[in-house]
């Protein structure tokens, strides 16, 4: 058993699909006990038999069902050491001319709001674990937050702002003495079944499978087990002085221009 | 899913400056995670610390004497690295000096001196390195790992710090620039920056002492006060934890990453 997060009990928001599901997995492979959470209830039955996770059907913009969730966590597992605030959406989205007020309204409830809730209810539950406050908070951005899409404005807003929120808690944690870090990863494009749907919808698909790969100079999209690395590494004591940190992890889409 | 508990079992790593501090405790994890390790740093391959170190770590480590600054003694490390090894799948550029000091006051000597070994001995790391390193990286997932050590002081600026962050900020966009060039080429290595903020290391000590006899401070452990007070963890780091973050860099953990840098200064930034 090579298992770097033994002992540790994790909370994933978004957990049924995509990032969410591979964190899940790779958090339970290195010996967490996971609950997550999501509305894909069938999905999320599988992931459950796969890997031992819990299960609660939750909405992070649901301000009023957090507590009874924590709840939960704790009832099931006693403590909670990591949380991953990956639950994300851009349903509802357009350019600045065209958003209208409840699709920016929808995509800030999940993506702004949603992590406020995720990463404050996770505080409030790290601060009192048995011996000991102490926890690892990893927050979902974009790359799209230093590199904003035209024609998604509400997405790279919020995305942009989680990245000074995780800042904010990380700052306020470490003066509190909490022992909880808080830091926010920017992937890049990632082959998540979101992404592969639009491809797959698309008239050409290998067509714009292409354009999405060549997006990155590494000329491919990221795979989900990759993103999961990067969050199994923070959410483990490997990273205890890395606190208040953005992480990209974009094959080097933001590092520059790629140039002729 | 299987993990295994050694993960750079198989990898050659070479890092210089690894008699000390954050090199040193790179040197260590690599080995614990099953790596043969090629460590140089300035001193006689008979020194004392040179010996002792090296019969500490091992049959997986080796050593050799070199200046980073010295275009000859990257070409003979490399050739070491062939000989012993035949590979070379990561490269720890982490050897470099600090300069303080209000502007005015800054040699031309000094100015040369922490351009050579911080920015031109990053530089030809990577320029001797990088043959061997695309060949290598060709039979691993995520392919080999540069792992270029900037600072937060490549991040930020900080008073009579100018010559030290002008370095440290070169290191973070060489690092970027080739990144790019390998992604972009299929070169099969990755290049990331590290940016590690108050580490107790040989070097913070040094650095500190020079500011206490020139008056900043009455002694060492005030300015570690200051650091500790101003940094939201609360603590200085130890070199171990730059250790694992160049560790999960080596590691095919990291595959998509690329041209990114790692902040591990314990929220200091981030204020």
């Amino acid at each position: 058993m090579a298992g770097r997060l033994e002992g540790k009990v994790a909370l994933v928001t978004g957990g049924t699909t995509g990032i969410g599901a591979a964190s899940v997995r790779r958090l339970a492979a290195e010996g967490a006990k996971v609950f997550f959470t999501g509305s894909k209830e069938e999905a999320a039955r599988a992931l459950c038999e796969e890997t031992g996770a819990r299960f609660a059907a939750h909405r992070v913009q649901d301000a009023a069902g957090w507590p009874g969730l924590i709840d939960q966590v704790l009832g099931a597992f006693g403590r909670l050491d990591i949380a991953f605030a990956n639950a994300g959406t851009e349903s509802g989205d357009a350019s600045i001319e065209d958003v209208g007020i409840d699709g920016w309204n929808n995509v800030v409830a999940v993506n702004q709001t949603g992590v406020m809730l995720t990463v404050q209810h996770a505080i409030r539950a790290m601060k009192a674990n048995p011996f000991g406050s102490g926890g690892s908070i990893i927050v979902n951005s974009s790359m799209n937050a230093t590199r904003p899409l035209g024609n998604y404005v509400t997405y790279s807003v919020t995305k942009a702002a989680v990245c000074a929120l995780a800042k904010s808690a990380a700052v306020h944690c470490g003066q509190k003495g909490y022992n909880i870090r808080v830091n926010a990863i920017l992937p890049g494009v990632v082959e998540t079944e979101l992404i592969m749907g639009i491809l797959a919808a698309q008239a050409d698909p290998d067509a714009a499978r292409a354009m999405y790969n060549a997006m990155s100079p590494m000329g491919r999209m990221a795979k989900l087990e990759e993103i999961a690395g990067l969050v199994a590494y923070l959410a483990s004591d490997e990273a205890a002085f890395v606190s208040g940190a953005e992480l990209a992890i974009d094959g080097a889409t933001t590092a520059g221009m790629m140039g002729v | 899913m299987e993990l295994s508990a050694q993960r750079l079992k198989g990898r050659v790593a070479f890092v210089s400056g690894g008699l000390r501090g954050i090199g040193l405790a790179c040197v260590e994890r690599f080995l614990a995670e099953g790596a043969e390790v090629v460590l140089s740093d300035l001193d006689a391959p008979d020194s004392a610390l040179a010996t002792e170190t090296m019969a500490r770590l091992g049959q997986a480590a080796s050593y050799v004497s070199a200046n980073v600054a010295k275009e000859e003694d990257w070409e003979r490390a490399v050739a070491l690295v062939k000989e012993r090894h035949g590979k070379c799948h990561v490269l720890v550029n982490n050897a470099g000096v600090d300069l303080t000091g209000a502007v005015e006051s800054l040699s031309m000597e000094g100015w040369r001196r922490i351009m050579s070994i911080n920015v031109d001995g990053v530089f030809l790391g990577v320029k001797h390195f990088t043959p061997l390193m695309a060949e290598s990286g060709k039979d691993v997932r995520g392919g080999s790992s540069i792992i270029n050590v900037s600072s937060i002081m490549g991040l930020v600026g900080m008073n009579e710090v100018s010559a030290y962050n002008a370095t440290k900020g070169a290191v973070r966009l060489f690092t970027k620039g080739i990144a790019i060039e390998f992604a972009q080429k299929q070169t099969p290595i990755r290049a990331n920056s590290l940016h590690p903020g108050f580490v107790e290391t040989p070097l913070l000590k040094a650095g500190f002492q020079r500011w206490v006899d020139q008056g900043f401070a009455e002694k060492p452990d005030d300015l570690v006060a200051g650091v500790v007070a101003s940094t939201p963890i609360g603590r200085l780091a130890q070199p171990s934890e730059l250790a694992s973050a160049a560790f999960f860099l080596a590691s095919e953990d990291s595959s998509y990453m690329t041209g990114a840098e790692l902040v591990i200064d314990g929220g200091w930034t981030a204020q």
